[in-house]
């Protein structure tokens, strides 16, 4: 129960911290974009729209620093064996993402929030830039850390402790898991930030006509088909390379119980879950599942059974399989909702081409409630990888229910999950409303108002 | 020094760090609704550390960070047999941090209330609860053989981690106050010196009475070490000089006041970094709980090219927002 509950304790608040985490790394990336834009044009509506959109992500990150503290106390809170037996390597890229990143980030956000009338405009634009740079230097380092736990490398078994020790941090920096999941992460941030630009931009030129936000239109198109059309590829390039290092994820991913090759891919099943081995599948497409695993037409997958029965032989007696159920939704989530995605934004490039993007009413409104995707695609990513990865915390070295802390009570667990519960419960209403109330303003005055253009411009201030 | 000794030292530094950074926004966070007046006033008491705190917060993510890696026993003893008090300063960290960014968000009295309430409350939680969390490891608390937390959340509450609790705040708001005093001008800046003139003194004798109990308890002797002895200095040299009005000199002294009292408490506890209450032999020592020495290395390396980096440009963030505010520039402007 004690596991049961630290389990859910995470996985709830890491998928809530992960709702803000792609926003941030994303509309800091588009921000700084609009702002470079307006530095080389010197359009007044460019700087109306850097604020704008600016004030939504300082929004945003609020929530997002705040949610990220609790999962680094998380660690130590409820994982304190996990921690113990791996902070060597574990504990190093989050060091180093406090110091590098995470200093970065919020030093310069502070700088580009109140810098707006002490900076130069040159020197301001670079406090944004360098926001951008953080945010994205931070999701590096803790995937290095998560793609670790998913395919450990570059340590040896200490003699005299039994923990695993660093011994190649150039291998932890080049694990292919980490190489090809951090890039899957960045284009999946920005598609999500470009599908929120694009979900408030279309909002805006539906309600007041197409004078203001057709830029950020166009601008959010124009990062978001090309993201998750690479994204998908990378994705499925990360899956390849998961299907190595992590074959029950991918088998259970398909509910292959059976090796299968070629292997196709159903696009539902009836049926199916965890007890049931023979599940209805419906419209197979043969040979899918071959190259999603294995990148070959041909390629065998080995299916849940034998794997078991080798890992029983590798391990010990266990059980190895990790969720199906939640493998083979999460995957359809995922590769669902980015195929939208891809429609959505396949559209919107047409209609810009034949210059109808602005007044096209089906289009607008499709796109502002096309925003729920990403995050549905965000959270089913990580069920996918991170369920897929039980029942080990660290594959092969750990298993989860080895990992929790042996000193916490089940009441201290309920306890700090009704606390949890309440601060992120109230913590989500009050950004959602903030978020809506400023998505829907009207854009602020922009310089060309003033009778001098090259006065400085008022800081955001508290 | 080996690196073992090289990382509680970086350790012990980053705490003061945040301490030190932190512990003025703390202040300010406490007393902005006390030496404000109006609301013109919260804001300019607010914006004096407005661009600073977000990234003087990141201390204390370094701080944690570092015992993980470092020193992973530490990391996981402290943060899983603090429980509960940790679930309590997570929630004062995410009240008070939300309360800066969304205060201004919406034009409501009841609603900056709300978060005005919560930033004072947040303020005075987190380095009360950090202060009960850092005297506990010297005071000791329950830990067993394989070095697990054996005591439940009352265990935590003793009188001394208590007292460096207090201790702390107090430093806090001398701290805060100085600093608002240095930098406003006009009648917040009158206040805010007039508040440091009185809370002074009263720290002072807050800060002698740590050290003698700090001191007793480490049981290293009957000479308190010098660090302990600048503690107590600074902090009554800080209540002279706000006498003098001088408060650039007082925020320097409060400074080194809240530098040494953190300090103290690393210096008493080393080697150890948690005291078993239970049995001398269980203590928990940087050598039993450390990382190897490759990772201590490859961090060592990173640490050395990235915090000059960091110091140099927070120190050109201070130097950008180097004006001093008043409350006149908050009031909303006269037509006409």
């Amino acid at each position: 129960m004690t596991l049961d509950l630290a389990r859910w304790q995470f996985a709830l608040t890491s998928i809530n911290h992960f709702l803000f985490v792609p926003v941030t790394i994303g509309l800091a990336f588009l921000t700084a974009l609009l702002q470079t834009a307006w530095h080389r044009k010197g359009q007044p509506e460019y700087l109306r729209l850097t604020r704008f959109f600016g004030t939504l992500l300082v929004i945003n990150v609020a929530v997002g620093v705040v949610t990220g503290l609790v999962q680094e106390f998380e660690f130590g809170m409820n994982w304190s064996a996990y921690s113990r037996l791996v902070g060597d390597i574990f504990g190093a890229p989050l060091a180093m993402e406090g110091l590098i990143a995470f200093f970065l980030e919020s030093t310069f956000l502070g700088l580009w929030i109140f810098g707006w009338d002490r900076l130069s405009r040159r020197v301001h634009l670079l406090t944004i830039w360098a926001v951008a740079a953080g945010t994205m230097a931070s999701a590096a380092f803790i995937m290095a850390a998560n793609s670790w736990m998913q395919h450990p490398v570059g340590y040896t078994i200490s003699k005299t402790t039994g923990r695993p020790q660093l011994s190649d941090i150039w291998a932890v920096l080049t694990n292919p898991v980490f190489l090809w999941g951090y890039l899957h992460v960045l284009l999946a941030s920005l598609v999500t930030a470009a599908a929120v630009m694009l979900a408030v931009s279309a909002w805006q030129l539906r309600r007041r006509g197409p004078d203001s936000f057709g830029f950020s239109l166009r601008l959010s198109l124009a990062v978001l088909v090309p993201a998750i059309i690479l994204a998908m590829f990378v994705g499925s390039e990360l899956g390849v390379i998961e299907a190595r290092y992590q074959p029950m994820k991918i088998a259970a991913a398909e509910a292959q119980w059976k090796t299968c090759q070629p292997c196709s891919f159903s696009l539902f099943q009836i049926g199916g879950g965890n007890n049931d081995h023979t599940p209805t599948q419906i419209l197979e497409i043969p040979h899918l599942l071959s190259l999603l695993a294995t990148n070959s037409w041909n390629g065998k997958v080995i299916g849940l059974s034998p794997l078991q029965a080798q890992y029983q032989r590798k391990y010990g007696p266990g059980y190895y399989v990790p969720n199906v159920f939640i493998q083979y939704w999460a995957m359809r989530a995922m590769a669902y909702s980015a195929g939208l995605i891809v429609l959505l934004g396949l559209w919107g490039l047409w209609l810009i081409r034949r210059g109808k993007i602005v007044t096209s009413r089906l289009f607008l409104t499709a796109a502002v409630w096309a925003v729920i995707l990403p995050f549905v695609m965000n959270t089913a990513g990580w069920l996918l990888t991170e369920s897929g990865r039980q029942p080990w915390i660290v594959q092969g070295i750990q298993l989860t229910r080895a990992g929790v802390s042996p000193s916490v009570s089940f009441t201290e667990l309920v306890i700090s999950m009704v606390i949890f519960g309440l601060l992120y419960t109230g913590l989500g209403v009050v950004d959602a409303v903030l978020m809506l109330r400023y998505s829907r303003r009207e854009l602020g005055p922009g310089p060309a108002q003033a009778e001098d253009a090259d006065a400085p411009l008022p800081s955001m201030l508290y | 020094m080996t690196l073992v000794e090289f990382w509680f030292m970086l350790i012990a530094v980053v705490w003061t760090g945040f301490f030190v950074l932190e512990g003025f926004d703390f202040g300010v966070g406490m007393l902005h609704g006390v030496l404000g007046g109006d609301e013109a006033g919260r804001r300019a008491a607010i914006n004096t550390i407005g661009p600073l705190w977000d990234g003087n917060e990141v201390w204390l993510i370094v701080a944690g960070a570092a015992m993980f890696a470092a020193f992973p026993g530490w990391y996981a003893t402290m943060f899983s047999g603090l429980y509960l008090a940790l679930v309590l300063l997570l929630g004062a960290l995410m009240a008070r941090g939300i309360s800066f960014e969304y205060r201004g968000k919406h034009d409501s009295a009841a609603w900056r209330r709300t978060w005005d309430g919560l930033m004072t409350g947040g303020s005075l939680v987190v380095p009360l609860l950090i202060g009960v969390a850092l005297g506990d490891l010297l005071h000791g608390l329950p830990i067993d053989a394989s070095g697990e937390y054996t005591g439940s959340f009352w265990t935590l509450l003793q009188p001394y981690g208590l007292f460096t609790g207090i201790t702390l705040v107090a430093i806090c708001v001398t701290h805060g106050a100085t600093f608002i005093a240095l930098k406003t001008e006009g009648e917040i800046h009158e206040r805010a010196l007039a508040l440091a003139r009185r809370a002074a003194p009263v720290t002072g004798l807050v800060v002698l009475g740590f050290v003698v109990w700090t001191h007793a308890i480490a049981g290293k002797g009957f000479l308190p070490n010098p660090v302990e002895i600048a503690a107590v200095l600074a902090v009554f040299a800080a209540a002279w000089l706000t006498r003098e009005d001088r408060e650039g000199w007082a925020f320097t002294a409060t400074t080194i006041a809240m530098a040494a009292a953190t300090a103290s408490i690393f210096t008493e506890l080393y080697p150890r970094v948690m005291v078993s209450s239970t049995n001398p032999a269980f203590d928990l020592t940087i050598h039993n709980t450390a990382s190897g020495s490759y990772a201590l290395k490859v961090m060592t390396i990173v640490v050395a090219i990235f915090l000059p980096v960091v110091l140099a440009y927070t120190a050109w963030t201070y130097y950008v927002f180097r004006r001093r505010l008043t409350s006149g520039e908050f009031r909303p402007k006269q037509t006409g």
